[in-house]
């Protein structure tokens, strides 16, 4: 039973991830029309965010330190960031250690702007072309963005920490009655988790509740009609991309301290995200949810060591044989609407 | 891929004309002469693509050498059959690494176990990745469009990992396979100890022959030339299936699947055999790999691979015959030119300028070339998606008729170099 509850907690960050990125995709795709390609390169943009803001927050400049001495006997040089001079050291070190959590703040403008500007300058003018189109240039410009990275962070994983606050793991068997440290579970990826409910619960009411959002839905349904009625969906069609990338991107930023950021990790992600768009069900917002925590959870559970015995390489494979399965038996993934990409 | 309507009709005229031309092997006149540039090009190959001397600053730019030009013939197969299944049909797969995959390790297996001769390990590739084709086909078939191509991925990537980790014992696990000295192939007498080479009865394929000529060394491989017989004759039934009645059927799947059942045909079959051949090829060229240099391994299965050749087919321009070739010869050529180019080398380019416009200039070029080759390929791949649906092949029509060697009409003009 232990190990069941710690399995589906495992599942849970990565099912966070998966949720996050396929969400914004199918809003996308609900939106525009367009399958996009470039979506896991905004998840790694998002988590390069963190990794610069916390390069900026440490940037510092080497002072003489009287008080310490190298062994030849000359006065030491340290480096001392900035912050430190503007905020005190207390206050400066705080900062440097909450750059994870500060990036979400520096990561939306960021992001917004990544976002609209990849709408109006590349998307825009293959609303007409063929899906196969939009897929090839945006999984074009996917290997730009992602090599505009590694030339600029190089290709190793860049270790970025949480703050101190979070290091720790929590023991929840403790909470719920089992025996102490059986089911123990970092704070970061709860947090993390507690951070995806939030954001899927502001799109969801965002989308449910305002007058904006009511509009976007009527031109997801038809967007012809809503045209008519005079109502301009282009430009809210391009909030909502820029909505959507700041999703992936937010989702990116505190993916940070989970997984080291490196440059192909928005492939790595993609593919399986797709995955769970089309399983969820094309253009379901829903059902990319559902989908995503419900592969993470499978995820976790077939990498058991009781599972693996029974079937070996499961743990591999078991996201694209419940694709397969789930395609070949419901068409239209777990929660499609009739009438979307049923070519 | 926005004319693709426009262009039906022409192409529709193609096969007729074809058929009235009884020239070289049953091929309409035009294609006959494709056939025979293609020939010509590829046997003429190492001198061509060698024109600088050995000597001279710009030899790195030279791919007259034996490994780039088998990877060029062997990638071009492959691209070439990822075409009868996209170029035709419109069916994208994301997954067709995993046949040339198979095809690998299927050959290298005959060669372990059978014999050291290549043409037993091609034609086993060949009937190894056309079986899984046959499997992955009948059930990714079942869906079209975007399904299609996540359902081609999903089967391509659990390859790759079973192959990684449960199939160890028939993959070689993450080091892959290789000849080694304790294998000993049914039909061989090697000596103990000894490795096998691949050869072609009694001909080892690393076999060079070397002739300098001034500053220049040209460098004749038996291998290059045997993959050469193989891609054109790879390239000679393309041709043929781009030119048949069953790839008019192929075509009609692409452009109005809807009619074609309604009409009361079935584009089950054709779709299956368009996606089986296709698999053949990759299949043929994952022999060839292993053929031309003894080993294999998983990643030739992960999805990258699989999108590498995607690039090649529509850099080139799908849906043409010679397309997929330039492509791929492009890719490659990319591959291991351009990511030569490391700041030394650009130093010295540009050393005949000022120092701070010298080091302006190297900073600006690096991110593009050397380790950031991926960066140049990615730009260019954009700039063909948007300007260019037709790739390469349609910057070439568009150039010839600017220069007035194409017809007047676009109606003749579009039918054929690009075919």
């Amino acid at each position: 039973m232990d190990a069941i509850i710690l399995q589906i907690l495992n599942g849970l960050d990565k099912g966070s991830a998966y949720a996050l990125i396929a969400l914004g995709l199918t809003l996308i795709f609900g939106t525009l029309g367009v399958v996009n390609f470039a979506h896991g390169a905004l998840f790694m943009i998002g988590a390069f965010c963190a990794v610069t803001l916390q390069r900026i927050l440490s940037l510092s400049h080497p002072v003489i330190d009287e008080t310490r001495t190298d062994f030849l006997g000359n006065p030491l040089k340290v480096d001392v960031p900035y912050v430190y001079d503007w905020f005190g050291e207390a206050t400066g070190q705080a900062i440097i250690n909450w750059s994870v959590p500060l990036a979400i703040l520096f990561s939306i403008p960021v992001m917004i702007l990544v976002g609209i500007s990849m709408e109006r300058g590349l998307i825009k003018h293959f609303y007409k072309r063929p899906h196969a189109d939009q897929i090839l240039v945006t999984f074009g410009l996917a290997i730009v963005l992602q090599e505009i990275i590694k030339a600029f962070y190089g290709a190793n994983p860049i270790p970025t920490p949480a703050p101190p606050a979070f290091t720790g793991s929590f023991d929840f068997g403790a909470l719920i009655g089992f025996d102490p440290n059986t089911i123990i579970y970092p704070y970061w990826r709860l947090v993390y988790f507690a951070f995806a409910m939030v954001i899927i619960a502001g799109v969801f009411g965002f989308l449910q509740f305002t007058t904006f959002g009511m509009v976007v839905r009527a031109g997801m349904a038809d967007r012809e009609t809503v045209g008519l009625l005079g109502i301009n969906i282009d430009k809210r069609f391009t909030i909502m991309f820029a909505i959507a990338a700041c999703v992936a991107g937010l989702a990116g930023v505190m993916y940070a301290p989970i997984n080291s950021p490196n440059y192909h990790m928005g492939m790595d992600f993609l593919v399986l995200s797709f995955v769970v768009v089309v399983v969820g069900g094309m253009g379901s917002l829903p059902g990319a949810v559902l989908a995503g925590f419900l592969l993470g959870i499978l995820e976790s559970f077939a990498s058991m060591a009781a599972v693996i015995d029974l079937i070996p390489g499961i743990n591999q494979i078991i996201i694209y044989l419940v694709a397969i399965i789930v395609l070949l038996t419901r068409p239209r993934g777990l929660m499609g609407r009739k009438g979307v990409m049923e070519d | 891929m926005v004319d693709q309507t426009t262009t039906t009709p022409q192409r529709a005229a193609a096969p007729s004309g074809s058929r009235q031309g009884t020239g070289l092997l049953g091929l309409g006149g035009k294609d006959a002469a494709l056939l025979v540039i293609v020939a010509i090009l590829v046997t003429f190959a190492p001198f061509i693509l060698n024109p600088f001397p050995e000597t001279s600053g710009l030899a790195q730019f030279n791919a007259g050498y034996p490994d780039l030009m088998q990877r060029f013939l062997i990638f071009g197969i492959f691209a070439i059959g990822f075409n009868i299944l996209f170029g035709l049909t419109g069916y994208l797969s994301f997954g067709h690494a995993a046949f040339l995959g198979v095809g690998s390790y299927a050959a290298i297996w005959s060669m372990k176990l059978i014999t050291l001769n290549i043409i037993p390990a091609i034609i086993l590739a060949m009937i190894v990745a056309g079986l899984f084709a046959v499997l992955v086909g009948y059930i990714s078939l079942r869906r079209s469009g975007i399904y299609f191509s996540i359902l081609t991925l999903a089967f391509a990537q659990m390859s790759y990992a079973l192959a990684y980790s449960v199939l160890t014992p028939i993959t070689g696990g993450e080091t892959g396979l290789q000849i080694k000295s304790t294998d000993n192939p049914l039909l061989s007498n090697l000596a103990p100890g000894e490795i096998g080479r691949a050869n072609l009865f009694g001909l080892d394929m690393r076999t060079s022959s070397e002739l300098e000529v001034g500053g220049w060394l040209f460098t004749f491989n038996a291998g290059y030339y045997v993959a050469a017989v193989v891609m054109l004759i790879a390239f000679y039934v393309s041709i043929r299936i781009f030119r048949s009645p069953f790839g008019m059927m192929l075509r009609a799947v692409k452009s109005n699947q809807q009619r074609m059942n309604y009409t009361g045909l079935n584009s089950k079959p054709y779709t299956l055999a368009a996606f089986v051949i296709s698999g053949m090829y990759a299949g043929l060229a994952g022999g060839l790999m292993v053929a031309m240099d003894t080993q294999v391994g998983p990643e030739r299965m992960f999805w990258t691979a699989s999108g590498e050749v995607v690039l090649m087919a529509i850099l080139g321009g799908a849906g043409t015959l010679i397309g997929p070739v330039l492509g791929a010869g492009m890719i490659k050529y990319m591959e291991n030119i351009l990511s030569k180019i490391n700041d030394q080398v650009l130093h010295q380019w540009f050393a005949f300028m000022p120092d701070g416009i010298e080091d302006f200039i190297v900073t600006i070029i690096h991110p593009f070339t050397g380790k950031g080759w991926h960066l140049t390929l990615g730009l260019i791949f954009m700039a063909v998606i948007i300007f260019l649906p037709g790739g390469l092949v349609e910057l070439g029509q568009r150039v010839g008729r600017v220069f007035g060697i194409g017809r007047k009409s676009t109606d003749a003009s579009a039918k054929t170099p690009a075919e």
